[in-house]
């Protein structure tokens, strides 16, 4: 029963979805400050060679380097952002143009495959891993065993990061503050928030999400490093905050329906039948257009549509 | 410290400032470099020598450069008028496609009309991939942003499935090893675009091509009332409407017209370089994205583009040519990265002036002094 095909597109949508959620909560914190970062795709890769030498190089024991592996991956990821965050919140630069400019430095022909290079990581499997956490017997459950308790706990955490950044954005002052910095920086300047002080934190804050979901892939889903591996997951994910109608919540829903999507080629492979898998590859991106053009009326684009100062930056003189 | 508009542009500045930005981004490769115990000049005398100065690099530089031109051309048409069309690669691919279709179907005719109708189909192809955001932004107010960006993803996909994922017509299925390593099907004789050399640099169809849709888009955005709305059109949105100005008209024409010389890019490909549909070519070279690059560096100036396109054309084709043992992998994304990065950020300075002043205690001073 375990075996059966559902269940195991389900099991491994939660697996793949993982680290597209990591990086659209990030993406949705920097997007609801009016910063579109089209970088994600960089700073995951960054975030993902970097973990990926954290957990080869320092000799402690597995738990503890793995802990130290997502913080370097955050720092790294954080520390691509910031450069675009200076682009475009100091220097006022088209985000657009930043933020594939930041593909491309990071990217799979840029910094990350120079430093997998430069530190000689390809090639060798990851000394430790994020494992399964449950005990056998629960995994061997009908059904929710291999979705609920076969997963590693870098899965239990991105839940426990959608609720924090749901909590954060609707519930908490600063996250009041982020949202009315996105939707109407004038405003928020003059109830006395610092408009650039809240861009760069949540766009770095970003940054360091996307770089713990390319962890998660060099750390728990390939279990090594290659130039590019995560194949246009920064991609998806930004496609996910749009189909998201930027809700952590909803990310937690689509990046597993996008994580099943991009698995169910592989699970099809031994039918007859399978349609082309490029056809369901294409599926999250045809997806969030209809989403889009669903609420593309007016009213409805108030309520679910993109922060109204999204990609607008923001000058004081010249308001 | 204040950062402030400038009034009026010194002329100077629009040569000095790229000047200074490339220069700081080599300062900073150079930077790289050291960190990991990579000798800066050495290399970089091997990347100027592998893209202009060996023999034949020239060759191989307007090789790369020429989808560069078409893609930032691109770019160039939607991003005056504020539509960020950043579909492309997309566009480039569907243009691809249908050019190399149109080379197949068309074999056996005369070779200008094979060429002519190559053309025509990669254009059409291009077209119509960005009318999807077109008229969705035109009649829905759709973000073309997001929705061109994910068509380049389908337009990916489609090239795949043509070549890996399917027996397509476009698809090589002949003989054995076309059924393990999967390619398009080569173009007929007809449909290779002629080349001419002058001085020992080879000059393609599709390079003399791109300068002539350069000179194009110049004329027509700098002797045309058309071009004229749409410069106003994306200076001001609203002034133009109350101009009446025909804004939906000029989104879906100038969506078409991106869409169409991207491609056109992608028609070039197949006739000029690749002669057959070759999905990881294309892919492999980033064309859309590093043309919307090219087009914000050349600041949307046609010409611009294809100076620009041939120094980043010069790159590429030197990290293509010096891969290999002693040159460190992914050098060339992290030197075009910071090309790119000191080039926005050197932005800031047309547009803008840096003063350095104490913070003033008493009350700040009335604002006619900021207009000088």
């Amino acid at each position: 029963m375990n075996n059966s095909l559902l269940v195991v597109v389900l099991a491994s949508g939660l697996a793949y979805g993982t680290p597209l959620l990591y990086a659209a909560l990030g993406e949705v914190l920097a997007e609801r400050s009016g910063v579109l970062n089209l970088g994600v795709e960089g700073m995951m890769l960054v975030g993902a060679v970097m973990g990926f030498w954290a957990v080869q190089r320092i000799h402690v024991t597995a738990w503890l380097a793995l802990l130290t592996a997502l913080g370097v991956a955050a720092l790294a990821g954080a520390a691509m952002a910031a450069i675009h965050a200076f682009l475009v919140v100091t220097l006022r630069a088209n985000q657009i143009v930043s933020g594939l400019a930041l593909t491309i430095f990071a990217g799979a022909a840029g910094l990350s495959s120079y430093l997998g290079n430069d530190l000689d990581l390809s090639g060798s499997p990851a000394k430790h891993q994020f494992d399964e956490i449950f005990p056998k017997s629960w995994q061997d459950l009908p059904v929710i065993g291999p979705i609920l308790f076969g997963q590693s706990i870098l899965v239990y955490a991105s839940w426990a990061c959608v609720v924090l950044v749901a909590l954060y954005l609707g519930r908490t002052r600063p996250g009041l503050n982020l949202r009315a910095v996105g939707e109407s920086p004038e405003a928020a300047d003059a109830m006395g928030i610092n408009v650039a002080g809240y861009r760069y934190a949540h766009t770095l804050a970003g940054g360091a999400f996307a770089g713990v979901g390319g962890a998660t892939y060099s750390l728990s889903i390939t279990t090594q490093w290659s130039s590019g591996l995560t194949q246009g997951a920064g991609w998806i994910a930004i496609a996910l905050v749009i189909f998201a109608f930027w809700r952590p919540t909803l990310c937690l829903v689509g990046a597993y329906l996008f994580g099943a999507f991009s698995y169910l080629p592989f699970a099809l492979q031994k039918y007859e039948w399978a349609p082309p898998s490029e056809l369901m590859q294409s599926l999250p991106y045809v997806m969030t257009i209809l989403a889009l053009v669903l609420v593309s009326s007016r009213a409805a684009r108030l309520r679910f549509g993109a922060p109204a100062a999204l990609g607008v930056p923001y000058v004081r003189e010249e308001r | 410290m204040r950062i402030e508009r400038r009034l009026r542009q010194p002329w100077w500045l629009s040569v000095v400032v790229p000047v200074v930005s490339i220069a700081v981004a080599f300062g900073l490769t150079a930077i790289v470099f050291l960190a990991t115990g990579h000798p800066p000049l050495h290399h970089f005398h091997r990347l100027f020598d592998a893209a202009f100065l060996a023999k034949g690099a020239l060759s191989d530089t307007v090789v790369s450069a020429t989808p560069l031109i078409f893609t930032g051309l691109a770019a160039a048409v939607a991003f005056r008028m504020n539509l960020f069309n950043i579909g492309g690669e997309g566009q480039l691919y569907a243009g691809a496609i249908t050019g190399a279709a149109a080379g197949l179907l068309l074999a056996g005719a005369p070779s200008p009309v094979v060429v002519a109708g190559m053309m025509v189909a990669g254009m059409a192809g291009g077209l119509v991939l960005a009318a999807i955001p077109a008229l969705l932004r035109a009649f829905l107010s759709t973000n073309e942003i997001i929705t061109s960006l994910m068509l380049n993803y389908v337009a990916a996909l489609i090239l795949d499935y043509l070549i890996f994922g399917s027996h397509s017509y476009l698809r090589d299925t002949s003989g054995f090893e076309a059924s393990v390593f999967p390619q398009g099907k080569t173009l007929p004789d007809e449909a290779t675009w002629s080349s001419w050399k002058s001085a020992g640099v080879v000059l393609p169809l599709g390079f003399l091509v791109a300068i002539g849709v350069a000179a194009f888009v110049w004329v027509l955005y700098n002797r045309t009332r058309f071009g004229f709305e749409v410069q106003v059109i994306g200076d001001s949105a609203r002034a133009g409407r109350y101009a009446g100005m025909r804004t939906r008209r000029k989104i879906l024409a100038v969506m078409c017209l991106s869409g169409a010389i991207a491609g056109l890019g992608g028609a070039s490909e197949d006739g000029d370089f690749r002669h057959q549909l070759d999905p990881q070519g294309l892919r492999g070279g980033n064309y859309g994205y590093t043309g919307i690059l090219v087009a914000a560096l050349a600041r949307y100036n046609p010409f611009a583009c294809v100076l620009i396109a041939f120094l980043l054309g010069g790159l590429q084709n030197a990290g293509y040519t010096l891969q290999g043992a002693d040159f460190p992998n992914g050098l060339v994304g992290v030197m075009q990265g910071l090309i790119f990065f000191c080039a926005l950020g050197g932005e800031l300075f047309v547009r803008y002036r840096v003063r350095f002043e104490r913070r003033a205690k008493a009350p700040a001073q009335p604002a006619g002094e900021a207009a000088s």
